[in-house]
């Protein structure tokens, strides 16, 4: 009796399941931009682990926004951001950047932080052929057609990081990172050029993140005696480290720290006497020297308080914003693709120089190595002559993919063969 | 052998801020039964506190700025353990006997902590330098190094453990505190005021981790969710230990951290945390009321 | 009188299954039916935290483990299933390629089949559960000692998962599927076919969450949540229960894990944590524990509070879960079902509570 009663049930729920869709027809045009506003999406963590960093970004990207809104807007439209939370949280990531897209029809999307959180929405933005300005340093291996990436590929920073430690402070090096994503794949590139730059790996480490205790691994780097450590470790795990590290008596001198994920915002919480002399590589450095970033640091400081710190991911942030406004001017669209085909070729004249869109969705960007100071910024020791082409798919890493121009409209396995060679831009 | 002395250093170095952190919860724990998952905030209390008693005598008085610490560790028991009372008094007293409530409780008294320690101190980290006069450290030989702040971290925990220790065997409140655990109601039929031993007991426990706060801040990060990395681990080392003792919590914090340190140097950090949680999972299988179980005639825990 | 009841009980369940499967799928929008998808996906693992820890009185710290097991192995067959149609055109799952793997793992090859899936979405998580139990309650560990057991066990899997990366994509988990049973995930119709996939299996789950609690079955686990002592000295094997509920709790867990997958579209090492664990406690605790409907209830609530909140004002969302964790159990001891059931209870008999009474003191230490 029950039992057939469930059948029944279940039957229903099929039938429903079929005819339930047709009841309502909905407009599947996306309208960007109804009214006098234009909405954009911010999808960074503002609660969770995440939050000490991704704050940062969500503040800066509205003030690049409210200056474009000052200035008069974007083809006569005021720009709104739709700010959304991704907690921390991947599977949250993807649902709210779906929820960005279908429900608020944002014109555009800014936000992630971590790799795994670009990872978990990047499905997202593919299928529903999107678009996501992605501003933080990653692995590399990734190109996609709906992601503009204005941080480093490993070429701008993880590669000449390290050429630049082989030369100037020795051939033996240790490497410790957090055990995730970004820190295993930057290892194995740079085990890769340590072979082909005649350097010796003394030492591999990951630990958990959030791990609070180094004297292990201290240890361990104290037995190897290397000439150098690669860091790739990430929030919390760095104060603990350089605190420790200073504890068991190893200075900069004797063995220095190269880091790619300690910045001037993160220098807050270490403390600049705890790291002195130890380096860290990145494009954009707060006492670059150059007018735009005098400018941009001086807005940055009137807006939030003297105590912030601008830092790499928010510049990058910063001109993520940038970029886009000047691809839908010169666009003189919204629409995605339309906008995506306009930004390439663009220039700006960034706070850390001059940066260029290239045909595989990541820019042109200077490359340096800073040495951390006793109140927590960076002196540039070290500076590329000219902004270094990104280059996505490291050779170091053998893959079948080399690289990718979508201005062919193609897809990676289209460019297989083609390794860069219709990347046409030349350097303004 | 020096990488075996270093590495028993590095145990016991390792153990002793388990210690400290897991002394408040084997008082507050172990003693009441309740599960404070809050404890790591108001770690994170004893921390910022810390930070703040710097900002002070950078501000205001520079000249003794080696002071700050000194004076910071006091006022960080003190003010965690008023924090601990007013927490006692508002959420924990209603739950006495539902053990499991309180995790559920002071849970979300954690994440109201964290979100109020990041509007007043902002979501990053801040710096917490330590003093001047624990810089450095004592080198024996060649690459044997001992630093200034991890021995002061074993005598801090040391400290700590027997003043505990004395006070609840020797004082007159600490004598009420054991009776009031033993048996709640003969001591009630005796005129003890069980509401005060009960607010007491716990604002001494989280007293006792605004101290390990201010520890973990020579050493870690202080940030808004800083304290969630010694939370687990310091529960661990209570039952580990086994409820109800102070020096249960010593010999878990030890053995722990001795466990953590050999295992990280013969395999990775990673694999040695899942290896030793694995470990206590199969040791309480064999000792369920574990190293120093407490003696009682009750058919059950 | 008590034939009525149960026609009319059953009359309230088929109407609120079709109102789920009918009506609607027509009113939302897609991207509010997924959410709702993923709810009841959820719903479906608080069903099972309701049968250990409402029913029996064990609170397990670390259920996203046998969530997360679910998940997995759904989303290895899914991975499989995308074969060279990823974005770098290599049979190998993309995050293997990436790491150096060159070859499938041998415990990959079997979850190219649908049927293996299937059946290792039940069977890890129950294995795992089983064995676990069987040494817990075999040596009688209980309380408190069994909640930071289960929360060990959360750490263990987390850092063991987040540590293989290659075999498991490390922290970035394992995302970006293609097709479910030759079916696009990325169309609507797919989505709303595992939405109804999803209503099914909660009506199903509820109805055999009932029938297991509703027996003698149930009055024992009462039982045991009440006065094991008790009821060991009545002859029963509370161990062997025990060691029952929580191995079927995890399999309940595995099916939820497996329905989120397709319909979230990714499964991370975070998911099966410490904090997500707490959280599924709190669904419970908030609907109401012991009532399987609260169960249901307090997951689409507290997660639709949770996505409105954290869209309207994100800056407030962790003072509002502190705040309604604390206020469940300081002024809703028995969640929000518990509360209507006094409210409405026709008169508070003596028994009555002294049941309610018994509830209350049955998560003692």
């Amino acid at each position: 009796m029950e039992r057939r009663k469930l059948l029944k049930l279940t039957a229903a729920a099929g039938v429903g399941a079929v005819v339930g869709p047709q009841i309502l027809v909905r407009a599947s045009l996306p309208v960007y931009a109804q009214g006098s506003t234009v909405k954009v999406g911010i999808l960074h963590s503002l609660s969770g682990t995440l939050a000490i960093s991704e704050v940062s970004l969500k503040d800066v990207e509205l003030m690049a926004i409210e200056e474009i809104n000052k200035a008069g807007g974007l083809l006569g439209k005021q720009i709104e951001p739709v700010i959304e939370d991704g907690a921390s949280d991947w599977p949250n990531f993807a649902e709210k950047a779906k929820k960005l897209i279908e429900k608020d029809k944002v014109a555009t999307v800014f936000g992630c932080w971590t790799s795994a959180s670009r990872k978990a929405v990047l499905p997202v933005f593919e299928k529903l052929d999107h678009q996501l300005w992605y501003p933080v340093q990653y692995e590399g291996l990734e190109c996609s057609k709906n992601i503009f990436y204005t941080g480093a590929a490993p070429n701008q920073q993880i590669e000449p990081a390290v050429t630049w430690l082989l030369k100037n402070k020795g051939k033996k090096m240790y490497l410790l990172g957090s055990d995730y994503v970004f820190p295993r794949t930057a290892n194995a590139i740079i085990k890769s050029q340590l072979k082909k730059e005649g350097g010796t790996l003394v030492g591999e480490e990951y630990t958990p993140l959030g791990a609070t205790e180094y004297n292990t691994i201290i240890s361990k780097i104290k037995a190897a005696k290397p000439d150098s450590i690669f860091s790739t470790l990430n929030g919390d795990s760095n104060v603990a480290f350089y605190k420790q590290l200073k504890d068991a008596g190893i200075t900069a001198k004797e063995i220095p720290v190269m880091a790619v994920s300690v910045a001037e915002d993160e220098m807050r919480g270490i403390g600049g006497k705890t790291a002195l002399g130890h380096y860290a590589a990145w494009n954009y450095f707060q006492s670059v020297d150059t007018p735009a970033n005098q400018a941009f640091v001086k807005k940055f400081k009137a807006k939030f308080g003297k105590d912030r710190v601008t830092d790499d991911p928010i510049e990058a942030a910063y001109i993520a914003v940038q970029l886009w406004a000047m691809a839908v001017k010169k666009a003189k669209s919204f629409d995605i693709n339309k906008v995506r085909l306009a930004a390439y070729g663009l220039s700006l004249d960034a706070p850390e120089g001059r940066v260029t869109m290239n045909t595989n969705n990541h820019i042109f960007k200077t490359v340096r190595i800073g040495e951390i100071l006793a109140d927590g910024q960076f002196k540039v020791v070290y500076a590329t002559p000219q902004p270094v082409k990104p280059e996505p798919w490291t050779p170091l890493i053998p893959t079948p993919f080399k690289g990718c121009d979508w201005t062919k409209g193609g897809n990676i396995k289209a460019s297989l063969d083609s390794r860069d060679s219709s990347v046409a831009l030349t350097l303004p | 052998m020096e990488t075996v002395v270093t590495q028993l250093f590095n145990g016991l170095s390792t153990g002793s801020i388990l210690v400290l952190v897991a002394l408040g919860l084997a008082i507050t724990f172990g003693l009441m039964g309740v599960i404070n998952m809050a404890h790591g905030e108001l770690l994170m209390v004893g921390a910022y506190v810390t930070y703040l008693s710097q900002n002070f005598f950078t501000a205001y008085a520079p000249q003794y700025q080696g002071w700050a610490f000194v004076v910071a560790l006091p006022l960080a028991f003190g003010v965690a353990g008023l924090v601990g009372f007013l927490l006692e008094w508002s959420v924990i007293r209603f739950l006495y006997g539902r053990s499991l409530e309180t995790l559920l409780a002071t849970w979300g008294v954690s994440l109201i902590f964290q979100q109020l320690f990041r509007n007043l101190f902002g979501a990053n980290n801040v710096d917490v330098q330590s003093p001047s006069w624990l810089e450095g450290g004592i080198a024996l030989g060649d690459g044997l190094q001992f630093p200034f702040r991890r021995l002061f971290i074993i005598l801090l925990a040391g400290l700590c453990v027997g003043g505990a220790y004395w006070f609840l065997n020797n004082t007159p409140w600490g004598l009420r505190i054991r009776a009031v655990t033993q048996n709640r109601e003969m001591s009630a039929c005796l005129g003890i005021s069980t509401r005060r031993v009960d607010a007491f007991t716990f604002a001494l426990g989280s007293g006792l981790a605004g101290i390990a706060g201010c520890a973990v801040s020579l050493l870690g990060s202080v940030g808004p969710s800083s304290g969630l990395n010694y939370i687990v681990d310091a529960f661990m080392v209570v039952i580990l230990g086994g409820v109800g003792k102070i020096f249960g919590a010593v010999a878990g914090g030890v053995a722990l951290g001795e466990a953590k340190t050999f295992l990280e140097f013969l395999t990775s950090s990673s694999l040695a945390t899942a290896l030793v949680f694995s470990l206590i999972i199969l040791f309480l299988q064999i000792r369920p009321a574990g190293i120093f179980p407490q003696k009682g005639r009750g058919v059950d825990l | 009188m008590n034939r009525v009841k149960a026609y009319a009980e059953w009359l309230i369940f088929g109407a609120v299954v079709l109102v789920l499967a009918v009506l609607v799928p027509g009113l939302l929008s897609d991207f509010r039916l997924g959410l709702l998808g993923k709810f009841l996906a959820f719903a479906v693992l608080a069903l099972g935290m309701d049968l250990v820890w409402g029913y029996t009185g064990m609170l397990s710290l670390g259920h996203g483990v046998f969530f997360g097991l679910g998940a997995y192995a759904m989303a290895m067959h899914l991975k499989l299933e995308v074969g060279n149609a990823g974005n770098f055109g290599t049979d190998l799952p993309d995050f293997m390629f990436w790491n150096g793997v060159t070859e499938l793992p041998w415990f990959w090859q079997p979850f190219h089949y649908f049927g293996f899936t299937l059946a290792m979405v039940f069977v890890a998580p129950g294995l795992l559960a089983f064995v676990l139990g069987w040494l817990t309650f075999r040596n009688r560990i209980r309380g408190v000692y069994f909640s930071l057991l289960t929360q060990a066990l959360a750490i263990v899997f987390v850092t063991l998962f987040i540590g293989q990366q290659g075999y498991t994509g490390g922290t970035n988990g394992i995302t970006d599927f293609r097709t479910i049973l030759g079916f696009d995930l990325s169309s609507a119709a797919t989505q709303k076919g595992l939405y109804e996939a999803t209503v099914v299996c909660l009506a199903l789950s509820y109805l055999f969450c009932r029938w297991l609690t509703g027996g003698a079955m149930g009055k024992v686990l009462a039982a045991i949540r009440d006065d094991e002592v008790r009821v060991r000295f009545a002859g029963y094997d509370p161990a062997a229960y025990k060691v029952f509920i929580f191995t079927v709790s995890a399999c309940l867990a595995g099916l939820a894990g497996a329905l989120f997958v397709p319909q979230v579209g990714i499964i991370s090492p975070t998911t099966m944590g410490i904090v997500p664990s707490i959280e599924i406690v709190i669904w419970v605790a908030v609907g109401g524990r012991g009532t399987l409907v609260g169960a249901i209830l307090g997951a689409v609530l507290v997660n639709a509070a949770k996505s409105f909140f954290s869209e309207s004002f994100p800056d407030f969302w962790l003072y509002l879960q502190g705040s309604l964790f604390l206020g469940t159990v300081l002024f809703l001891p028995l969640g929000i079902v518990g509360f209507f059931q006094q409210w409405f209870a026709p008169k508070p008999t003596e028994e009555t509570e002294q049941e309610v009474e018994a509830v209350r003191e049955g998560v003692k230490l």
